[in-house]
């Protein structure tokens, strides 16, 4: 097998250098790198986690320990990043040990979001599986006595005809703390024996039977259980509460007020919840009734309040000459949105010796950690985060503040470890929502059906509010009696962009215009929900087009490729349609319909085309989606990066549905959700 | 107060609240942690347990009233060595997306097997109604509980 070694020692230099063999080559090309005083962009995260060692371990015992610090969401990215790094280093799978997030051994990844862990965490463990590899069959030629190139490796034995060795007798030797280079070039994906393949999930035999899989199941010696009780509204300030009631009940180990934080610990859980319950009822608070107005009245308030707007996109080009134009206009709404997990938020946190570790299924340790230290006043480096899994987030849900309730409880406990787990009200109430938002769309027709203009409004709070930057983004820290002011929100620039996600449209419009007005004032936290503004953005575009479709009476499908140029973003409409055996102009019959929805996610991403088929019971407004199809088509375009696919089927699925309920009805349907009562009124 | 309940065929004594929901019993005296709190009020199904042939939420039921019952859990019914049809089905359709509801769907499902060893594509969604998985993995779930009925599960 051939390998990219760009250099390769002679055997006497081996021989004398022994185990350190590498530190000579790390220094060589890293001490050139900073003499020049430049240092190369490396592939994903392998930029700024650079040393080998930090991505992987080759064990004497036949294993191998990667390390990464992205997180299992139930995404299975720990299933993908140990095939990835099994086929670079030519391993079998099962040998493959995963070390997820954690401050004390983890790269620094930051957040586990946006679709973008194969992209980043996966790329730098390609290289650095590349690298690692290079490195043992560097060792393995010059301890077998054969030139590296004339190496082939199986499973991790390195043979040349009848001499053989292993990665894992080679394990002692095999220097990784060095910088990676990123010079041995990962497989080109014809070479592919692992990733592509269907491997069976790590983490769901535990989960079907019972095992420790999410930090709700820890249980470390000596612990406690912890609850925290919370006002009615975001503002309220304790006034006072009973804290000797409180003390006294069953089991109570500690009852914590710090400013208008206030929870318990107890030894039982079920003692907890009692006495969380005894000192809601005495707690007096003074509330600050700044709530949002409620209904459909929200979406005319949203567009009242003070806005950054920003001109996102525009477009002029010349008018075409002549003709009628026919001017269309639609609003969307997408209301605040719940990540509702099934499992409640939950941390275990224990301060022992000046030190506070916290377990946690926050979507970033590094970020957490950071503004954790800051909250409890204390150093970084006194401070571990360790993720273990929670249930589905579908990004910033309660996380990372039950982590700092539970480091803040932590310290009245006496070093004992506390579990504190927030209760479905607690979840519910507390955590950051996903923006509520208003799509205004405007477009004008020419008499030949070809848009002349487009216009996209976007009015929307913050999508990201999580720790990381300035200030502190945990909740209790506002609440504590010496507290800390929440980093200023700032809005992703394009062309990922946040809340104005996806609104540039792909579409080829000779004039176009988007506008963001950001509303940084939020009177309910919002925060990072799958997608962010590319949900509601991609749903209102997409209605719209086929709106306009209608308008112009064109058929959906047509009436997209009429105004798409880019080859791939043809391919993949016209992909969906086949598969789907669209048939051009055809209506639904007042009950059944289909519709056909579109993005590239983040306008950068996956491209993908969801066909619907809907089924409406115009007596109950139920919305039953008979088929929805996405298929996940690997291209074989070596020179392309990989791009996640995780996030890129939600826009364009419900923008699919939606137009399925027109095609079937001939109602549209701009507000979400499709509740049963508003598709019913839609209809009467 | 002690309270003797039997739990996979054994008999274990605690000592705890009689109102205490039985979930935490389950989770923090026994051990047993397949059964998981979603919301406390008997209305999302990650905590389902198996009482007398029936699928009942074990955080809406006190350990006094689960005394003198047969509770049957996930960890009951097969273990990673020798799985249940229902277990080894959700591994092989994996079943699961962060599969936090996994436990309280198999126990359903455990449940409606026992009482319809061949169940209709109608009746698992029927009788999975009250489970609810908020990561959309339900189209998998069905699959797993038809193949562990197709396999002559009970």
């Amino acid at each position: 097998m051939k390998t990219n070694i760009p250099f390769a020692p002679h055997r006497r230099d081996f021989l004398k250098r022994g185990g350190a063999i590498m530190v000579g080559f790390s220094l060589a090309s890293g001490g050139l790198a900073q003499q020049l005083g430049t240092r190369p962009v490396l592939p994903g995260s392998l930029n700024t986690n650079r040393m080998l060692d930090g991505w992987l371990r080759i064990n004497a015992d036949g294993t191998v320990t990667v390390f990464t610090g992205k997180v299992e969401l139930g995404q299975c990215i720990l299933t993908a990043l140990a095939q990835i790094a099994a086929e670079e280093l030519d391993v079998a799978y099962e040998r493959v040990q995963m070390v997820s997030a954690d401050t004390s051994r983890s790269p620094n990844e930051g957040m586990t979001a946006g679709s973008q862990s194969v992209e980043n965490s996966g790329s730098a463990l390609r290289y650095a599986a590349a690298e690692a590899r290079g490195i043992l069959l560097q060792l393995a030629g010059a301890s077998l006595g054969v030139a590296a190139d004339q190496l082939a490796v199986s499973d991790g034995t390195v043979s040349a005809g009848a001499v053989r060795t292993t990665y894992w007798e080679l394990a002692q030797h095999a220097n990784f703390k060095r910088e990676a280079t990123a010079r041995v070039a990962p497989k080109p994906p014809a070479q592919h024996k692992i990733i592509g393949t269907s491997v069976k999930r790590r983490d769901i035999p535990h989960k079907v039977t019972g095992g420790i899989a999410y930090v709700q199941d820890l249980r470390l010696p000596g612990m406690v259980f912890g609850r925290v009780v919370r006002p009615a509204s975001p503002r309220a300030q304790l006034e006072s509460c009973d804290e000797a009631a409180v003390r006294a009940l069953p089991g109570v180990v500690a009852v914590v007020r710090d400013g208008s934080f206030l929870a318990v610990a107890a030894g039982r859980e079920e003692q907890a919840i009692k006495a969380a319950q005894v000192l809601r009822a005495g707690a007096k608070w003074k509330e600050a009734p700044d709530l949002p107005p409620q209904g459909m009245a929200l979406f005319d308030h949203l567009q009242k309040l003070p806005s950054r707007d920003s001109l996102v996109n525009s477009k002029v080009s010349a008018q075409p000459g002549g003709g009628q134009v026919v001017t269309v206009d639609a609003t969307y709404t997408r209301p605040y949105m719940c990540h509702a997990s099934i499992g409640p938020s939950c941390a275990v946190a224990q301060i022992k010796d000046g030190k506070l570790t916290v377990w946690t299924h926050s979507q970033g340790v590094y970020p957490l950690r950071q503004h954790l230290a800051r909250v409890m006043r204390m150093s970084e480096a006194d401070v571990t985060a360790v993720h273990v899994e929670g249930s589905g987030c579908y990004g910033h849900n309660g996380a990372d503040d039950v982590a700092c309730d539970a480091a803040l409880v932590a310290r009245a406990t006496g070093g004992r470890p506390v579990k504190l787990q927030w209760m479905r009200e607690d979840e519910f109430g507390w955590e950051p929502y996903g923006s509520p938002m208003v799509m205004k769309l405007k477009a004008r027709l020419d008499a030949r059906g070809q848009v002349v203009d487009w216009q996209h409004d976007v009015w929307s709070h913050p999508h990201s509010t999580r720790p990381g930057g300035a200030g502190s983004n945990l909740l209790a820290g506002w609440h504590i009696a010496n507290p800390l002011a929440m980093g200023a929100p700032a809005n992703s620039p394009q062309p990922a962009g946040a809340a104005d996600r996806n609104a540039v449209p792909l579409y080829e419009f000779p004039n176009q215009r988007v506008v963001l007005h950001y509303l940084p004032e939020m009177p309910l936290r919002t925060s990072a929900l799958r997608t962010l503004g590319a949900y509601a953005n991609v749903f209102a575009l997409e209605s719209f087009i086929d709106e306009l479709a209608a308008t112009a009476n064109a058929d959906a499908v047509e009436f997209r490729l009429r105004h798409l140029q880019d080859p791939r973003e043809r391919a993949v409409i016209e992909a969906a349609a086949r598969k789907a055996g669209w048939q051009s102009g055809h209506k639904g019959d007042g009950t059944r319909g289909r519709g056909i929805g579109f993005a590239k996610y983040k306008n950068l991403a996956a491209y993908v085309a969801v066909v619907a088929d809907v089924e409406i019971d115009r007596r109950t407004g139920d919305v039953r989606v008979r088929k929805a199809a996405v298929d996940v088509v690997l291209l074989n375009r070596p020179d392309e990066k990989s791009l996640g696919t995780g996030e890129g089927s939600q826009g364009p699925t419900v923008a699919a549905i939606a137009n399925a309920i027109a095609n079937a009805t001939g109602v549209r349907m701009r507000d979400l959700p499709f509740t049963r009562p508003r598709v019913k009124a839609a209809l009467a | 107060m002690p309270t003797t309940i039997e739990v996979n065929g054994r008999q274990h004594t605690v000592d705890a609240d009689g109102e205490a929901p039985l979930l935490y019993i389950l989770r923090n005296d026994l051990k047993l942690k397949g059964a998981r709190f979603g919301c406390g009020l008997g209305m999302c199904g990650a905590c389902t347990v198996v009482i007398d042939g029936k699928a009942v939420q074990s955080c809406d039921i006190s350990l006094a009233a689960a005394a003198g019952k047969r509770i049957t859990t996930i960890e009951g019914i097969g273990s990673s060595d020798r799985m249940h049809a229902l277990q080894s089905a959700f591994i092989t359709e994996q079943a699961a997306q962060c599969g936090f509801c996994t436990s309280g769907i198999i126990m359903t499902a455990y449940a409606l097997l026992q009482r319809n060893a061949h169940p209709s594509e109608a009746e698992i969604r029927a009788a999975l109604d009250g489970n609810l998985c908020r990561c959309g993995t339900h189209v998998r779930i069905l699959r797993a509980v038809q193949r562990a009925a197709g396999e002559g599960a009970v």
